[in-house]
């Protein structure tokens, strides 16, 4: 049977993904560009048809930890803001990385520093896929690059904490989540019933049985040599989970002279920018990371032996073109065109930004 | 009679309750935390809800309760407890949340999650331990410090000029529609840890009945941190924190006819 | 009626606070000058007067007072 389409923003498609892939809860406090989620999961109301908790929490810092308590139970649940409010989040991602609990967050990023501007940005990069918060953890980071990615995203994320345990952040902008455009639905999937989660989660807070000792949520270890086992162990985990969970797409690479490597919003204004290129002549191609950590480091090491040159396309002042470079080396120049503080580049200047490189 | 005749199952009248664990409490002799925790831990065992229980500490004195809590059991953010209780009583209706907060925690840096967890009428039991003090960062001034106590950083006593008076977030809260039943007690003699007892069996009470937030503040010792012995240290809660501390009940049910 | 009772004292447990002997009617604990494992002067039963009251034990912080009771 075909799939229902529907014609949607980028941020209602969270939410409707949200709702269908059997989430259990979503705390979330109001911030532009991303309010659209909060504001289509109040109407919809699941929680009398699918048992999905939506409640408005009272700032970003209580949101990300009722998300702590809820994957602390392995519900499936959720939050989304906008870059000062992840500002606000980073604590609470920091323990629920060191805690090992399943859970997503959405991030519509706007242009900063500080409050800065309502408008698209991609310079939450580092703050994403570097730390942010305290210690040595690491997000898996999913890049959507179109409404229908903004609500696939959404399972696939859950799908990716429950598989690490480990929180996984959904980093758009404010373009992909105002935007509107077609989207296949799917079915509804149940939520998860306290008995599955029992069995398939030995770790979980559901209420200690006699059969079993007491389980514990915590990213407390007092003692060092314990500490570094924790750390070591977290390491590990981030090493499988960067042998398999690469995700990348690329457009025309084969014959490329120049690779340009983009993510969200900047990938697709960069398909337009290939297309631009190649009527003149000029041989253009794309490389767009879907995960931004794990980042596709060997498939752009592997395109950088057959091009001359490499251009990140980002709206920001050039985050992501280190990671470029680290997978790259010396081997070609690597050079980074972006504009920010809300501003989208047009294909026309990243073409001039192309035949000047 | 002999000390071996007394001592039969059938005479037993007092044993420390099997929801505790074996583990030895890392606080300082006298504290009353440990009070409050076999209190929590004896009224879990007679309410028979050792399988449904989930309780949330988060960083401070008790950051390590899950160590002694033979229940399932979370540690939390500073002051996050009551949002990370939250989530887990929305999720988990049938079960009995509780978190366990110091004064620090819960009046100064979780004031927010507080009075909006108070507000919104989360159905857990929120226990409240107030020594007036930051007891595991090494006695630093609380919200609750009373005026011109010592501390280690009010060290010529709390100048309410400059720091304002202590916070009464109790009688705060329970001016919430949110809370159903708020009380403040102690445990510092026999007692008052059975009218302490009675107060936190109230509130688990409460919870099966959906009632709201009950918050049972206990108005403790660090005698660590006020540099007394714990005798001491009782007496000096006793004659200072009570008369800004009065104990009883703040709010009460209104009886149903 | 009257009551005899007796404690088993758990004084590895015993951090020897005290509180629990302000609140005993008989006067029959105190801490002693043995010391446990950790450094502790613990408690110790110093009478053969206890009435099973269980006073020490209610206010004991860390639990380690059991308590037996018979009439007689």
């Amino acid at each position: 049977m075909a799939k229902e389409i529907r014609l949607m923003k980028g941020n209602e498609a969270v939410a409707e993904g949200a709702i269908r892939c059997g989430c259990d809860g979503y705390f979330g406090y109001p911030i532009t560009p991303q309010s659209e989620i909060l504001e289509y999961l109040t109407v919809q109301n699941p929680y009398p048809k699918t048992g999905m908790v939506v409640l408005q929490a009272e700032s970003e810092t209580a949101s990300i930890n009722m998300v702590y308590g809820g994957a602390a139970c392995a519900k499936k649940v959720m939050t989304s803001s906008s870059s000062p409010g992840i500002s606000l989040m980073q604590e609470g991602l920091s323990y629920i990385a060191g805690a090992e609990l399943p859970a997503l967050c959405v991030n519509v990023v706007r242009g900063g520093p500080g409050l800065g501007t309502i408008q698209p940005s991609q310079a939450d990069y580092f703050q994403t896929v570097k730390g942010g918060g305290h210690g040595d953890y690491k997000l898996i980071t999913l890049a959507p690059a179109s409404v229908q990615e903004m609500y696939d995203f959404v399972g696939l994320g859950f799908d990716l904490a429950f598989k690490y345990r480990n929180p996984v952040m959904i980093l758009s902008d404010g373009l992909i989540g105002q935007v509107m455009e077609k989207v296949e639905i799917d079915d509804y999937t149940p939520r998860w019933t306290d008995e599955y989660i029992a069995e398939k989660f030995p770790w979980a807070m559901i209420g200690k049985p006699a059969s079993r000792g007491h389980n514990i949520v915590t990213s407390l270890e007092l003692d060092s040599a314990k500490q570094e086992q924790v750390n070591l162990r977290l390491q590990a985990k981030y090493k499988v989970c960067e042998e398999n969970e690469v995700r990348y797409e690329t457009f025309q690479v084969e014959d490329a002279d120049i690779l340009l490597v983009a993510y969200g919003s900047s990938a697709r204004i960069s398909q337009k920018v290939i297309e631009l290129c190649r009527a003149q002549g000029l041989k253009v191609g794309l490389l767009r990371p879907i995960t931004l950590w794990p980042f596709p480091t060997k498939a752009i090491n592997e395109i950088s032996k057959h091009v001359k040159g490499i251009l990140t396309v980002e709206m920001s002042a050039g985050q992501m073109v280190e990671d470029v470079r680290l997978a790259v080396g010396c081997a070609v120049p690597v050079k980074h065109y972006g504009r920010f503080g809300g501003i989208i580049p047009t294909p026309t200047e990243i073409v001039e930004a192309i035949k000047t490189f | 009679m002999t000390r071996e005749e007394i001592i039969k199952p059938e005479n037993l009248v007092y044993r420390r309750t099997p929801v505790l664990t074996d583990n030895v409490m890392h606080y300082c002799p006298g504290c009353g935390h440990g009070t409050v925790h076999r209190l929590i831990a004896e009224v879990i065992e007679e309410m028979g809800i050792q399988d449904k229980t989930i309780g949330v500490a988060p960083v401070g004195c008790s950051v390590l309760a899950y160590n002694y809590f033979d229940v399932d059991f979370v540690e939390a953010a500073h002051g996050r407890a009551p949002a990370v209780a939250t989530a887990i009583k929305r999720l988990h209706q049938n079960h009995f949340v509780f978190t366990y907060q110091g004064d620090g925690d819960l009046a100064a840096i979780g004031t927010g999650e507080t009075i909006h967890a108070c507000n919104r009428g989360e159905n857990i039991v929120i226990i409240f331990v107030n020594n007036g003090i930051y007891g595991m960062t090494g006695g630093q001034m609380a919200p609750t410090t009373l005026p011109n106590m010592k501390t280690s950083t009010s060290p010529y006593g709390r100048d309410v000029e400059v720091m304002g008076p202590p916070l009464k977030i109790t009688e705060l809260v329970a001016q919430l529609p949110g809370t159903y039943y708020v009380t403040r007690q102690a445990v510092y003699t026999p007692a008052l840890v059975r009218k302490a007892k009675k107060a936190i069996r109230q509130a688990f009470e409460n919870q099966k009945l959906n009632k709201g937030v009950s918050f049972v503040e206990i108005v403790s010792n660090c005698n660590s941190g006020w540099k007394l012995t714990p005798v001491k240290s009782n007496e000096w809660l006793e004659e200072n924190m009570l008369p800004f501390y009065p104990l009883g009940d703040i709010k009460v049910p209104a009886k149903e006819v | 009626m009257a009551f005899k009772g007796t404690l088993i004292i758990d004084t590895e447990k015993c951090k020897g606070c005290g509180v629990c002997i302000i609140g005993c009617p008989q006067k029959c604990i105190a801490l002693g000058k043995k010391v446990n494992k950790k450094g502790y002067n613990h408690l110790e039963i110093i009478e053969d007067t206890c009435i099973g009251c269980a006073n020490c034990a209610v206010v004991c912080p860390d639990g380690v007072i059991e308590v037996y009771k018979v009439k007689v």
